[in-house]
């Protein structure tokens, strides 16, 4: 067999090279938009729960508040500002690798996480704000359909924040080179569809008016 | 990560550094027993280990039905209790869809996909074996909670709210059920997305995806159905946990909830997982019939498309099994119509294997026999599908004996029946020997009229007005006669896998005295035949370069001036012969099952003590940070590297990274 043929074959084998792969497309990345479309459903099957229970209220007098009685729409609004920001500081990463600028990709990497990580800050106050004015996960189908579906999305943009970290990490190292910023790009699919995904809750949740 | 320079002794007498990423786990070499199996990425020795585990839990799902049979073969029954029957009832059909078909069209999948495009192995290998680790874990789990859980589920497969509530079912059975599911969906969901993109991105030069045997485009229609089918469930699972674990108020009616939410999430996730079952079967036995009609599959086209066409179509039919819960005429009128539509392509491929058929010089083997025996069966499993889709003629037979003839005509007629008409067909190709024909065809008969036997009654039964899920019924209401013919037949059907059991005895015993198979045993037409049996450790000596769809065949056959086909090239003459060198392989890994075994401790954490979660978690974390820092290729395995000089330390990073990248993203479903 010819050596050329050979090496064709490898970089095959490996299939992490996007020049052998049938489609173009990086195995990886291909991976990654399987796994997000995976999760439109996974959402779709919350946001759906949400719309379902968003006024159900509980019979009982302690069970009757629901997440919509007193949130706050403009602190969301600001948290969720940060977190479309974050996906504008991503792609700055992404930018800055691909030029191979490393201090840029890491100051960016970090902006991105502590932007996702005021976002969970957030979150957290809400959640705790929301409790004390007595809507408790058990309290009624409204509230549990709330805290679940919100939940959700701030598990996934942790997850992020921890691949967002462990890139910054490789990088301090010296493990993420120019050429990897394949890497940087996957993550950021990941980021940026858990940004629109909030896009879709925060519409669905805090300014769709509930008759 | 530690590396400790430490000569060690190969066979090949080369000094080798080994490494030990965390200072844990030395990196596996391969090749030593036990190890090698636990520590494989080959997805051929994983799709053995899918069939094993499968083939097992066969045996455990059709020892409960035997339980049910024996109870309900006369009136009055009590050989199990209530309480018990249901349990053994939710397990069998538990068992049998998640445990027994699912696994096996893995085990198929796995092995056959990167044969039939021409590729090495999947697109992420050790990925691969996280799948399966994780599956069987699942698998381990949710069968434990027999001993563990004080009973198994209780709330049949679909386990209905609020029927599955703490207030109805108390034990632990339920969040067994739950977390077990759980864990076997994210093998599935990650099995899924490797396998696409294998399909999309490993495929051989020339090899179009028109080109693709029908079995390899079935099962990549099965794996998208699986990736978006697999998280409609996980949101039912986890809402009906988050109720039961945390008092969650999903599908308790007292506080406004409504149980049909279950119903709808369920089924949506429920009816694809129907052509999840079925439509590897029908890749199977389009290959099978070709082969043994000695023609190639009439309309080709058609047969992918209508197979494309199911896929889409299994998602907007998911209602039919709710048209007595009180959706409302429009609905039931939508989803009764949608119902009758998708047996249009159904029934092109039935009509396409018959039209296979004719005129063919038909070969009957057993696996041709099985594939005729599943295009029989599930036509009739089909048409009682039909009748379903009339909501007036469904709510007569809605919950009784007819629902269950019919989806066990559709599950083990279409299902199980082409999968084990594939187990004989490439038999020899995963084993390097044939199964008996003889002990075959016996297995097949007996298979084929125990199942007849078991099932056919269920209809009249079902008319007759026996419900389901009942664990007795009193005599005089004419239930006797067939549900004894019911019982007997069940036996006649495990006669018959035990038949199979002494079958893949007997032929490996026999297998030193009988003629090797050689490459292509059945004068097959996809690309797995031209390798040797069985398959050699990588795969192709030379990947294949494609020029035509059934390209084996037509290396091996050609026309003359009269467009008669003639032999152009004996198998000898185009087969490889299995004796690559330098073939770059990925290196075994441990760190799959590492991260897999945390998971089941997730689960009893949620349900016994939250530190177990912690102890899980830790493992789980460990397994993918080992495994990202882990580089795919072993630098120190004894592989040939000489073609491969630029492939450096570098390169190994991007794929460790990348690694990372994918198990994190496999690892945000448990989280």
């Amino acid at each position: 067999m010819a050596t050329a043929t050979d090496a064709a074959v490898d970089t095959a084998d490996h299939g992490h090279d996007d020049h052998g792969t049938s489609t173009g497309i990086s195995n990886t990345k291909l991976a990654m938009w399987g796994f997000l479309g995976s999760e439109c459903l996974l959402f779709g099957g919350l946001i759906s729960t949400y719309l379902l229970y968003k006024t159900r209220r509980g019979p009982g007098p302690e069970n009757t508040v629901i997440p919509t009685d007193v949130f706050d729409i403009p602190f969301t609004s600001v948290s969720s500002f940060v977190l479309l920001m974050s996906s504008l500081t991503m792609v700055l990463a992404l930018s800055a690798i691909t030029r191979g600028d490393h201090p840029a990709t890491r100051a960016w990497l970090l902006t991105t996480a502590m932007l996702g990580g005021i976002f969970i800050g957030g979150q957290v106050y809400e959640f705790t704000s929301f409790i004390r004015e007595g809507v408790g996960y058990t309290h009624n189908p409204a509230s549990s359909a709330f805290y679940t579906l919100t939940g959700f999305h701030g598990v996934h943009v942790s997850l992020g924040i921890v691949m967002l970290m462990s890139l910054f990490v490789a990088s301090k190292q010296g493990k993420l080179r120019q050429e990897h910023s394949e890497t940087v790009e996957i993550v950021g699919l990941y980021w940026h569809f858990v940004d629109v995904v909030w896009i879709f809750i925060f519409t669905v949740i805090y300014l769709i008016p509930v008759d | 990560m530690a590396v400790t320079e430490d000569p060690l002794a190969l066979t090949t007498g080369d000094a080798a550094i080994v490494e030990r990423p965390l200072g844990v786990l030395t990196r596996p070499q391969g090749g030593n027993g036990w190890r090698d199996w636990l520590s494989t990425v080959d997805h051929k020795k994983i799709g053995i280990m899918y069939g094993v585990a499968a083939m097992f839990f066969f045996i455990v799902g059709g020892i409960e039905a035997l339980l049910i049979r024996v109870q309900l073969a006369a009136p009055n029954g009590s050989v199990l209790s209530a309480d018990i029957y249901n349990q053994v009832f939710t397990m069998h059909g538990v068992t049998m869809i998640f445990l027994f078909i699912m696994p096996l069209a893995a085990a198929f999948a796995n092995y056959l996909i990167p044969l039939q495009i021409g590729a090495r192995d999947v697109a992420f290998p050790r990925l691969n074996a996280l799948s399966f680790w994780v599956w069987i874990g699942g698998a381990i789990f949710l069968n434990s909670s027999w001993i563990v859980g004080g009973g198994g589920a209780d709330c049949g497969w679909f386990c209905y709210s609020p029927n599955s509530g703490l207030a109805f079912s108390p034990s632990h059975g339920v969040d067994f059920y739950a977390i077990g599911l759980l864990i076997t969906g994210i093998a599935s969901l990650v099995s899924s997305a490797n396998l696409i993109v294998t399909v999309l991105n490993m495929r051989a030069p020339g090899m179009t995806l028109f080109r693709m045997p029908v079995l390899t485009w079935m099962l990549l229609v099965t794996q998208f159905l699986l990736l978006f089918a697999l998280p409609v469930i996980t949101v039912a699972l986890f809402l009906l946990l988050f109720d039961r674990l945390f008092g969650a108020q999903f599908f308790n009616p007292e506080m406004g909830a409504d149980p049909l939410l279950w119903q709808h999430l369920f089924w949506i996730f429920g009816h694809p997982e129907v052509y999840i079952i079925i439509l590897p079967s029908f890749g199977i036995i389009s290959e099978i019939i070709p082969t043994f009609s000695r023609k190639p599959i009439f309309g080709y086209s058609f047969m992918v498309f209508s197979g494309i066409a199911i896929g889409f179509m299994g998602w907007g039919v998911w209602a039919h099994h709710m048209f007595v819960s009180g959706i409302g005429p429009l609905s039931v009128w939508a989803f009764s119509m949608s119902t009758m539509f998708i047996a249009v392509p159904t029934g092109v491929k039935i009509l396409n294997w018959l039209a296979t058929m004719w005129g063919g010089k038909l070969r009957f083997t057993t696996a041709m026999l099985f594939a005729v025996g599943t295009v029989a069966m599930f036509t009739i499993g089909g048409l009682s599908g039909v009748t379903h889709a009339l909501a007036p003629a469904d709510t007569q037979q809605t919950d009784t004996y007819y629902i269950i003839a019919h989806f066990h005509y559709v599950i083990f007629g279409g299902g199980v029946l082409g999968l084990m008409g594939g187990m004989y067909f490439w038999w020899p190709k995963v084993f390097g020997h044939m199964l008996n024909e003889t002990w075959g065809k016996l297995h097949f008969w007996t298979m084929l009229i125990g199942f007849n036997l078991t099932f056919g009654p269920m209809h009249i039964l079902g008319l007759q007005g026996m419900s389901r899920r009942i664990d007795t019924y009193s005599p005089g209401f004419g239930f006797e006669f067939w549900n004894l013919v019911a019982s007997i037949g069940s036996f006649v059907i495990a006669l018959s896998v035990i038949f199979f059991f002494f079958n893949v005895w007997k032929s490996r015993r026999d297998a030193p005295n009988l003629p090797a198979p050689g490459p292509d045993p059945w004068d097959a037409r996809s690309l797995e035949w031209m390798i040797p049996s069985p398959t050699p450790e990588h795969n192709f000596d030379e990947i294949p370069v494609i020029e035509s769809d059934d390209e084996w065949w037509h290396r091996k056959y050609g026309y003359d001036e009269n467009h008669n086909v003639v032999r152009v090239a004996t198998v000898e003459e185009v087969a490889q012969d299995g004796s690559a060198t330098g073939v770059h392989l990925p290196a075994p890994s441990f760190w799959p099952l590492v991260l897999a075994a945390g998971l089941p401790l997730i689960g009893y954490g949620l349900i016994f003590n939250l530190w177990l979660c912690v102890l899980g978690g830790l493992l789980t974390g460990l397994g993918m940070y080992a495994w990202a820092l882990e580089p795919v290729d072993d630098p120190d395995a004894d592989h040939d590297h000489g073609h491969d000089d630029h492939h450096d330390d570098d390169d190994d990073d991007t794929e460790g990274a990348e690694a990372e990248m994918a198990d994190v993203s496999a690892g945000d479903e448990e989280a």
